[in-house]
């Protein structure tokens, strides 16, 4: 891993990520950078499924949004230190994420695609009737939560630093599975189930592995963010749309490569900061976000780093 | 128990409706292998279509159903055009992709004109009522549409030289090519064909209840539930699955709070793919 200059490269990228507003105290580019670097996460894991194994799962953003359930409640209700909640989230998610995964991944692709739309609405049903979180009118994180942390002022600055570290951790996570036995699994999957499965890849348990993996950061994300935030709803947390934005995002930048992830979350959400200031076309962001993915799909199913690949073959080998 | 009773025949007629919605998703998944997640928008299309024709017209609505009906078909062909027909054949994560994004780009027109408040079509039949409980006549009359719609769709697909061509595309499209049948044509024709169902099913919905752009999304899940129920291809299975469907509702509703329902079709749905991936009625593989 070290000998690869991609590690590098997501490392300086990460620093950078994390001085630049820390120098600056711009706190106008800490909150730009830190709707990114979410985005960069959940495009990043999202490619995990969709990229690297050829899933399609549409309910991503339950990871993010039962992350940000699960981490609120402990903050706030059970009174933990913001970290250990998060990490917990991500356990919780992933693990739960396992089990439902092993049943519900011997689904071949189409279905699967379908099972995780529905999971998603159930999610969000549940989560909109279940008293402990507040039903439909969601959660409010108390003033005094972010006393532990310094007070508002510095909860917010940590909290984007740890959304960085989440950040960075999914794009190593990216490079590190593309370049393990177990990618390679993933791959052979997504190229031809049957024939990966002849020759001794264990579908199903690798499906539910990756599946799983892909939790366990977003859900990290949403139990900062939604802490951040101060408050959570299941309006918010389960948003179809914002499952599909990761999709477009890792489809932009070029699917099943590290940096493809990571270069279309950034400029989309460029791009939708630009749409939603304008007065006019806030409304019409998800026709925008719809036109550009199915321009995508039907014209450059590669993206942008697949088209600068055949510009430049011998950037593949940096830029993974 | 009365009550259920009543519930659950209430259940049937709307289940009739679930039931159109789900053969025109059926329909389109059997013959060319598309999910056609645009499927929810087109319902909502539907029953925009229809409030806005009897707003400005103020006759009855069933009558009404014709245009809109015509109005699906059409955009149902420009879909495949713009959308479908270049992914056919692709990976199924691409036509998920492309008839996704048609939902998208959609979803986002409709809440531009129309935001995302409820509408409601303002016509009633005068009702049956036996005892304490009324049945509407509005649920009858489009649980009676629904069903000539479907059994008309039947009809066309088993005693008409082009539905026989659709069928013979689902069934292996090679062979029915080298039978001199043009497949792209016949293609155009059944997701035309499926999204007039859609727009049908939207418009019988919006004289029941009242709707918003988002609503197609939830009969989109009942469509696929129906659709996984009664497996790929049997319109008239779909039929039947959906009226079970509409009954299981009307059996449940008088137990929990309606907002629970969305969680028990799921559960449903996850059981129906691991347990019957091939459909209730479905021959074992």
């Amino acid at each position: 891993m070290l000998k690869r200059p991609f590690f590098w490269v997501i490392v300086s990228i990460t620093l950078a990520f994390a001085i630049l507003p820390l120098a600056t105290g711009d706190a106008n580019l800490r909150e730009s950078l830190i709707i990114v670097a979410v985005a960069i996460a959940l495009a990043s894991n999202v490619n995990l499924m969709i990229g690297y194994t050829g899933y399609v799962n549409f309910g991503n953003v339950i990871f993010y949004g039962l992350g940000g359930y699960i981490g609120l409640y402990l903050t706030t209700v059970r009174g933990w230190p913001l970290i250990a909640a998060a990490i917990v989230a991500g356990v919780v998610v992933s693990v739960f994420t396992l089990v439902f995964g092993m049943s519900i991944l011997r689904l071949r692709g189409a279905y699967f695609g379908l099972a995780t739309i529905g999971v998603l609405e159930a999610m969000r049903t549940f989560v909109s009737n279940f008293n402990p979180w507040g039903r439909a009118s969601g959660m409010y994180v108390p003033m005094d939560a972010y006393q532990s942390l310094g007070g508002p002022m510095r909860a917010v600055w940590i909290s984007y630093l740890l959304i960085v570290a989440v950040m960075g951790s999914s794009l190593l996570l990216s490079l590190f599975i593309k370049n393990s036995k177990f990618g390679l699994g993933l791959f052979a999957i997504r190229e031809d189930e049957d024939a990966a499965g002849v020759l001794g890849v264990n579908a199903t348990f690798y499906k539910a592995v990756v599946y799983s993996v892909s939790a366990f950061l977003p859900a990290v994300a949403g139990a900062i963010i939604f802490f951040k935030n101060g408050m959570i709803d299941p309006g918010g947390a389960f948003d179809l749309t914002l499952s599909i934005e990761a999709i477009v995002m890792m489809l932009l930048g070029g699917r099943g490569t590290v940096t493809g992830a990571a270069i279309g979350a950034a400029l989309y959400e460029q791009l939708r900061g630009y749409l939603l200031t304008s007065e006019s076309l806030s409304n019409f962001h998800l026709v925008i976000a719809g036109g550009l993915l199915l321009i995508i799909i039907l014209f450059a199913p590669e993206g942008l780093v697949g088209g600068f690949y055949r510009l430049l073959p011998r950037a593949r080998r940096v830029f993974e | 128990m009365y009550g259920l009773l009543a519930s659950m025949f209430d259940g049937l007629l709307i289940g009739c409706v679930y039931g159109l919605a789900a053969m025109g998703l059926s329909l389109v998944w059997g013959v060319m292998n598309v999910i056609n997640l645009a499927h929810g928008v087109m319902i909502a299309f539907g029953m925009f279509g229809l409030y806005f024709l009897f707003t400005a017209y103020g006759i009855n609505p069933y009558v009404l159903l014709l245009p809109v009906i015509i109005a699906g078909f059409v955009s149902g062909v420009v879909i495949y055009w713009v959308a479908v027909h270049r992914v056919i054949g692709r990976p199924i994560l691409t036509s998920l992709l492309s008839t996704f994004a048609v939902n998208m780009i959609l979803i986002g027109l409709g809440t531009t004109l129309w935001s995302t408040s409820p509408y409601n079509v303002a016509f009633s039949l005068p009702g049956i009522t036996i005892g304490p409980y009324t049945f509407t006549g509005g649920h009858f009359a489009a649980a009676f549409s629904a069903v000539i719609l479907a059994l008309g769709l039947e009809a066309f697909l088993y005693y008409t030289r082009f539905g026989k061509a659709i069928r013979a595309v689902a069934d292996n499209r090679d062979a029915a090519e080298l039978m001199g049948i043009s497949s792209a044509r016949i293609l155009m024709v059944a997701f035309g064909l499926g999204v007039a169902l859609a727009a049908a099913s939207g418009g019988l919905a919006a004289t029941l209840f009242p709707f918003t752009v988002l609503s197609g999304g939830a009969y989109q899940l009942k469509s696929f539930v129906v659709t996984v129920l009664a497996g790929l291809g049997k319109p008239v299975g779909a039929l039947v699955a959906g009226i079970l469907l509409g009954l299981l509702e009307g059996a449940v509703t008088p137990f929990m709070a309606v907002s629970w329902i969305p969680l028990i079709e799921f559960v449903l749905f996850v059981m129906a793919l691991v347990l019957f991936p091939k459909g209730i009625f479905g021959r074992t593989a």
